[in-house]
Order: C-alpha cells, then sequence, then structure tokens
C-alpha cells in the first residue's frame, strides 16, 4: 500500500479547524476511544456486580427496596438444604462436565490433528454444536430424553433389547443429574477440541523426530511430548470452561428447570428461581454472590495447577 | 505391511472420528427429521421407523409461521443481533486501537481490566442488572437487550482486535502521521482496511453470541412480542402437558439457521481467529 496517495493529506494540513486538533491532542485521542467501551463495561458490568453484592446484603425484594440486613442472607442459606444442593450439584456438574470434555475434547484435537480427506469440512461440522444457540440444542435434547417417545429408549428397548422398559432420563434424580452433564458434554467438546487441535498445532515436529529417533513409543510421545506442550493451553481453555460450566443456566433451565424434586438446580438457576422468579432480589443476589468464592478457588486452582507444571517442565527442560 | 498400517489407520483414526461426528451431528439430525414428520408418525414407533419419515409434512413450520408469532421474535432477535454486534464492534475497535498504537502509560492495565471483564459471568450479574434496566425505564425494550450484551461481546472483540493491529506494521501509520494525516484519518484509512479479517471474526462471534444469549433476554423482557427465539420457544411455544414437538424442533432449527449459515459463509476467518486467538 503507498502511503503518499492518502487524499486526507492536504485537508489535514490547509485546514486544521478546532476539532481536529483537539482530536489530534493525544490524551483527548485516547480518552475519547476508550469511552464507548469503558462507558458500557462501568454502567452495565462494575456497577452492576457491585451492586449484586450490595443487594445480598439487603432484603430487597421486585417492587420494594430493601434496607441492609448484614449476613442474614447468608446465614438463611447455610440452613437452607436446597441451596447445599445447588452448591453439591453445581460442583459435581462441572466436575464431571469438565472431565469429559477435555478428555473426549483431547481426544478429538488428537484425531483432527491427523491428515485425512475433507479436513477443513470436518472441522466445520465438529463446532456446529458450539455454534446452535444452546437452548435450541437444549430442547433437541429434552426431546431426545423424552420419557414415552426417547429415541435412546427405542435403540435399548426396541432395535437392541438390552432393557425391557423405556428409560425414565429427566423422571428420577440422578438419570435428571447426568443426562444433563451428557448434554453439557456435549456441546463443550466442540471448543476444547478447536482449542487445543490450535494448540497441537504449534508443536514443533521436530521433536516428534527426534523422540523417533531416540525409539520412544507413541504412548511416550504423548506423554513426554504432547501432554507437557500443552499445559499452558490446557490452563486457559480449562479455567474458562470452569467458570462458564461453574455459571451454566440455560441448559438447565431449558431441560429440567431445576427438577426433578429440585435435585437437578445450579447455583444459577436457583439464583433466577428466588431472585427473578420469585422476586426475592436480595436473596437470589445472595445465591448468585456465594458463586463467587467457588469461582474465584476453580480459577485459581486451575490456573496455577496446570501453569505451574508447566513452569516445572519448563525449567527442567533448559 | 501397506495393508496392516491402513487397517491401523480406519480403527485409530477414522472409525473414532466417524463416531464422533455421528453423535455431535445426531441432535441436529433429530430436530430436522422430527420438524417434517407429521404427528403420527412421531408418536408411533410401532408401525413407522423413526428414523425415518415416510410422508413428509410441512405443517409444523405452517403452524410455527402462520399461528405463532415466531416471524417477530426472528426479527427481534435479529435486531438484537445486529445492534449489539455494530456497538460492540465499534467500541472495541477503537478500544483496541487506544491501547494497542497510541500507547499510554497504563495502556496494558486498561487492557488486562477488560479482558477480565469477560471473565464475570452473566449469572452474577443478571439480578443486580435488571434492576439496573428497570432504573434506565428499559425494562422489556429491546434495547436494554442491545447496550448490555456489549459487555460480553467487548472484551473479546478487544482482546481479538489488539491481536489484528498488532500484526499489522505501524510503519504505515508512521509514514501516514509524517505526511501530516490525523489519528482518526489514519484509523479510518489505514489500519482499519488492513484488519478487515479481524472486524469480520468479531462480527461473526459477536453475532453468534447474542442470538445465542438467553439469560438476560429471559430476565428483561416480559412481553410475548418483544422476546428473542431462544427465550420465545421456551416460555411461549411450550404450553400445557402436551408438548408440540414438531413445532418446537422446527422453531429450534429455523433460529439455528441463521447462525449456522452465517457462520458457515466465514467458517475460515472463524476457525483462524479462534485458533490464532488461542495461540497469542
Amino acid at each position: 500500500m503507498s502511503v503518499t496517495t492518502l487524499p486526507s493529506r492536504g485537508h489535514a494540513l490547509h485546514q486544521p479547524g478546532w476539532v481536529a486538533r483537539l482530536f489530534d491532542y493525544k490524551p483527548f485521542l485516547i480518552v475519547m476511544c476508550l469511552a464507548p467501551a469503558i462507558g458500557l463495561l462501568l454502567v452495565f458490568l462494575t456497577y452492576p456486580l457491585g451492586l449484586g453484592i450490595w443487594l445480598a446484603f439487603t432484603d430487597t425484594t421486585i417492587g420494594q427496596r430493601g434496607v441492609y440486613i448484614g449476613l442474614e442472607n447468608f446465614q438463611y442459606l447455610l440452613k437452607d438444604p436446597l441451596w447445599w444442593n445447588a452448591v453439591f450439584y453445581s460442583v459435581f456438574y462441572t466436575a464431571i462436565a469438565t472431565f469429559g470434555k477435555f478428555a473426549l475434547g483431547f481426544w478429538l484435537a488428537l484425531l483432527l490433528n491427523n491428515h485425512f480427506p475433507l479436513k477443513s469440512l470436518i472441522r466445520a461440522i465438529v463446532l456446529l454444536p458450539w455454534i446452535v444457540p444452546t437452548v435450541l440444542s437444549a430442547l433437541a435434547f429434552w426431546w431426545i430424553y423424552d420419557p414415552q417417545f426417547s429415541i435412546i429408549s427405542y435403540l435399548l428397548v426396541d432395535v437392541l433389547h438390552l432393557r425391557s422398559s423405556n428409560v425414565d432420563f429427566l423422571g428420577s434424580p440422578w438419570p435428571a443429574r447426568f443426562s444433563l452433564i451428557a448434554a453439557n458434554i456435549w456441546r463443550g467438546i466442540p471448543f476444547v477440541a478447536i482449542s487445543l487441535l490450535a494448540g497441537l498445532q504449534t508443536i514443533s515436529p521436530s521433536l516428534y523426530e527426534a523422540a523417533m529417533l531416540d525409539g520412544a513409543t507413541s504412548w511416550q510421545r504423548f506423554r513426554y511430548i504432547t501432554f507437557p506442550m500443552m499445559m499452558p493451553i490446557l490452563a486457559i481453555v480449562m479455567t474458562f470452561s470452569i467458570i462458564f460450566t461453574f455459571t451454566d443456566f440455560q441448559l438447565v433451565y431449558a431441560i429440567t428447570r431445576g427438577g426433578p424434586v429440585n435435585s437437578t438446580h445450579l447455583l444459577a438457576t436457583l439464583a433466577f428461581q428466588r431472585g427473578i422468579a420469585g422476586g426475592e432480589l436480595g436473596e437470589g443476589a445472595a445465591i448468585a454472590v456465594s458463586m463467587i468464592p467457588f469461582l474465584v478457588f476453580a480459577t485459581l486452582f486451575s490456573y496455577f495447577g496446570l501453569a505451574r507444571r508447566k513452569w516445572q517442565q519448563g525449567e527442567a527442560n533448559d | 505391511m501397506a495393508w496392516d498400517s491402513r487397517a491401523r489407520r480406519v480403527v485409530m483414526i477414522y472409525l473414532p472420528l466417524a463416531c464422533f461426528i455421528l453423535i455431535l451431528l445426531f441432535p441436529f439430525y433429530w430436530m430436522a427429521i422430527t420438524s417434517f414428520k407429521p404427528n403420527a408418525e412421531l408418536l408411533n414407533y410401532k408401525e413407522h421407523n423413526p428414523f425415518w419419515i415416510t410422508s413428509p409434512t410441512l405443517a409444523h413450520l405452517k403452524h410455527l409461521l402462520f399461528d405463532t408469532s415466531y416471524p417477530r421474535w426472528l426479527k427481534t432477535t435479529m435486531l438484537v443481533a445486529i445492534g449489539s454486534t455494530f456497538l460492540s464492534l465499534f467500541a472495541s475497535t477503537l478500544a483496541a486501537y487506544a491501547i494497542e498504537r497510541l500507547r499510554f502509560r497504563g495502556s496494558p492495565y486498561v487492557g488486562l481490566g477488560i479482558y477480565l471483564a469477560y471473565l464475570v459471568p452473566p449469572s452474577i450479574l443478571f439480578i443486580p442488572l435488571a434492576t439496573v434496566i428497570v432504573q434506565f425505564g428499559l425494562f422489556d425494550s429491546p434495547l436494554a437487550l442491545i447496550l448490555v450484551y456489549p459487555t460480553f461481546l467487548v472484551p473479546f472483540c478487544t482482546w481479538l482486535l489488539i491481536g489484528y493491529f498488532k500484526s499489522i506494521p505501524y510503519e504505515l501509520e508512521e509514514c501516514a502521521l509524517v505526511d501530516g494525516a490525523t489519528r482518526l484519518q489514519i484509523l479510518w484509512r489505514i489500519t482499519l482496511p488492513l484488519a478487515v479479517p479481524g472486524l469480520i471474526s468479531a462480527g461473526i462471534f459477536s453475532f453468534t453470541l447474542s442470538w445465542n444469549e438467553f439469560i438476560y433476554a429471559l430476565a428483561f423482557i416480559q412481553s410475548g412480542a418483544n422476546k428473542t427465539v431462544p427465550v420465545a420457544i421456551l416460555t411461549e411455544l411450550v404450553t400445557g402437558d402436551v408438548y408440540q414437538w414438531g413445532a418446537l424442533m422446527a422453531g429450534s432449527l429455523l433460529g439455528s439457521l441463521p447462525v449456522a449459515l452465517f457462520y458457515s459463509l466465514f467458517v475460515d476467518y472463524y476457525v483462524s481467529s479462534l485458533t490464532g486467538a488461542v495461540k497469542e
């Protein structure tokens, strides 16, 4: 690109209007450029975050300003079996779903890292579950888990004859919990796979060549080259995944709404039920705020747990 | 020997890959096939093979488009997605330019701060945000969604665009500065045209995420007419004890198509920006 063709050149020199000069004053320009983004984030993110923490210490309800009540909401939650149940299921859901997503996603990434025909088409297809709105695919899962017309039940009962009766996927607590986790894993695999695939492609082939010459088996190459080299990316992707799985809302809301008998409530769906549907804004905010310690802990654990190992590996290799 | 390695390849790569694709795509197949199945076939697996349709029907689609407010919901969703995408692109382009190109003391910290905003999940914010929206008199208005969605779009777009601006040689801008162009002219005429691939991937990302968003749309929109597709399907179409699976799946299919189409047009940008963003 030739810079001398800039048509604006003369314009700037001959008509230095005060507006143009103001925009060339760097501090002003910086402020103007940052204003839209920072403004939006302050008004709709930082302020609500602070307000949410404040609301958690009040007894606000919809249509009525609350007063400061200290830790009462939290004391109430600690005695509430439904809150404990939501804490349990949120942790369980996050742990199992993250494990499943990463095990299967890593496997898929390793498969996609091979050479085969139609590679880019297959990559595009694989991303589909991640692109399509979660609620809409969740509805498809709801239908797949239907008590009477589930296609899985049909396969198990009528085609394979493995069972004599339909599976009651969403009717009792444990099957419902695992059904939701399966849907979450299904949705999460593409993102994990594509992100890890990007990481795999940054590993230099010469490392594998050297290992081959030394007679390393394919398992040893995975264990001593692929896995340690993937640690930094695993740490980032897993941190993100844990945050968004722990605070998941739509999948559970769409498929079970927390049922049966409140067994599948995540903290987010419980907060919605109490805060928006039930009108207890203060209590709902307290449930939402109670997610923060778990999030901080999970983030630190996944990030530093994985990143530290990478750092140790790096030290040893130098 | 050659046969042996080929067989090994089939078992180790193609077979598992085929299973993955089958499982990842099956819910969409099921969604599609349910949308066009007459109710008689839909609820009778004994006489009809559930995996196929013998007499496809457009009845569910017709019901959806003419007896419900579905077209209205699609229009609202489109309006919200386009509006928030443009707002986010505008804000994040300027922010990324300021952070990456105008370099000032503390610019790395501003960048970090914006990035950290991405880690604040909507599930924590929706209750206080609902009260903020009410205070602004925006409750039940799609405008509320257009203004709120950038909170999760701007951080990612800014991060992505900072990476893009970094890849554009700074010398180009210096030459223009020497030639007397103003900073805004440089941004508009030099940097932005070169950053088009980045803008496109940020745009696709924003559009799909806005189309996807659920919890804010559920909490801030009350009236049936102003709902977005994901919320409306769940709250307006799911009625009573007998679910109209045909219409529900048709609605899901139709609601998925715009993002799927939009995404397939630009899939290469998308994948490369995603992989590029992770590499950074």
